[in-house]
């Protein structure tokens, strides 16, 4: 009883699986590391880099870190806030591209 | 109290799935999230609330990134390293993501490792995550003196931007910080469970209650996360 009990609620998955995923977060690394070293540019750069990182943090999250066996109260309520962030990125990029304007435009002197 | 394993009022089978069993939960009374201890919510909080952090560092780089005049040094020379005489850009970031990435697989297989009970393996896998991770401070430590040595400060640099430098310094600084701070709650933890406190319920120094194998999962979870934020800063400031 107590052992079943002790179970209930743990995480237990097949050790074939995390090293599975261990071996994929090496190939993406590595993919991530060949973007620089060929020194690929522009969107092809960014989108690549783009993908591999989300690629290697869903890995991480969802079989690492268990998330994906979680119930949906738990998974919404840690990763639906993050989100939020990106709205900040919008705002964040509008300033940004005003700061630019300004100091291009009128601080010639004032650069940095 | 007594201290108790995860509260299991009704089998969780019984419980809907989906959105359905989202509203459920939230909507019950006393636990919306039903097959979690109290420590892994918590760390799961503690975790969203780091994230937010983060995100926000992250952020002010962007921010101060897309509005200086001054061309931004480019992070592919700027932690290159000479190999054997050959020139190899970035390698000394891409090796200490290898030496981050296989500290989280040791994780992963020690969390497994403790729910079976293998105290040895357990402890071993963890001692083995944690010298990755003072490694991988080590090499932080190395990449450092190196660009400080060069002229690197936060507020000046010798190839371009000044915000590079205190970017650099503060977001590389606070992840290193959240890695040693793991090795030493993997060192805690390890002993531990080397000494068997989980399963003769020593009671713990600081807390004086007993604990759980879950542990190595909650001390896992923390783990994992500084290697996930490791992703975001390896994509955003050493690639971009």
């Amino acid at each position: 009883m107590a052992e079943a009990a002790a179970h209930a609620g743990q995480q237990q998955h097949p050790l074939r699986l995390y090293v599975v995923v261990w071996v994929w977060l090496f190939i993406l690394s590595t993919f991530s590391y060949l973007v620089d070293f060929f020194q690929l540019q522009g969107y092809l750069r960014w989108s690549l880099i783009l993908l591999f990182m989300m690629l290697k943090a869903g890995l991480i999250t969802a079989v690492f870190m268990h998330m994906a066996w979680e119930r949906l109260a738990l998974a919404y309520a840690i990763l639906l806030p993050p989100l939020l962030v990106l709205v900040f990125v919008g705002i964040m990029v509008l300033e940004a591209d005003y700061t630019l304007f300004t100091r291009e435009e009128f601080l010639e002197a004032g650069r940095g | 109290m007594p201290d108790t394993a995860p509260m299991q009022a009704q089998d969780s089978t019984a419980r809907s799935a989906g959105w359905r069993g989202v509203v459920a939960d939230w909507s019950s009374d006393q636990q919306s999230f039903k097959d979690v201890s109290w420590g892994k919510a918590m760390m799961w909080i503690f975790l969203l609330s780091d994230t937010f952090i983060f995100g926000c560092f992250l952020l002010s780089y962007m921010t101060v990134r897309m509005s200086t005049v001054v061309p931004w040094p480019n992070p592919s020379e700027v932690f290159a390293l000479e190999i054997g005489g050959v020139h190899l850009p970035l390698i000394l970031i891409a090796i200490m993501t290898f030496v981050l990435i296989t500290s989280s697989g040791t994780m992963a297989m020690a969390v497994n490792y403790a729910y079976r009970r293998d105290r040895r393996r357990t402890a071993l896998l963890m001692l083995l995550t944690a010298a990755l991770g003072a490694s991988f401070v080590g090499m932080q430590a190395f990449e450092w003196s190196k660009l400080i040595h060069e002229g690197v400060r936060p507020w000046e640099n010798p190839w371009g931007a000044a915000q590079f430098g205190s970017s650099f310094f503060m977001i590389t600084g606070f992840h290193g910080t959240h890695v040693t701070f793991g090795v030493i709650f993997l060192v805690i933890v390890a002993r531990k469970v080397w000494r068997g406190d989980f399963d003769d319920g020593r009671r713990g120094f600081f807390t004086s209650r007993k604990g759980r194998y879950e542990i190595v999962e909650i001390t896992g979870l923390y783990w994992h996360f500084v290697d996930l934020v490791w992703v975001f800063i390896f994509a955003f400031f050493y690639l971009w």
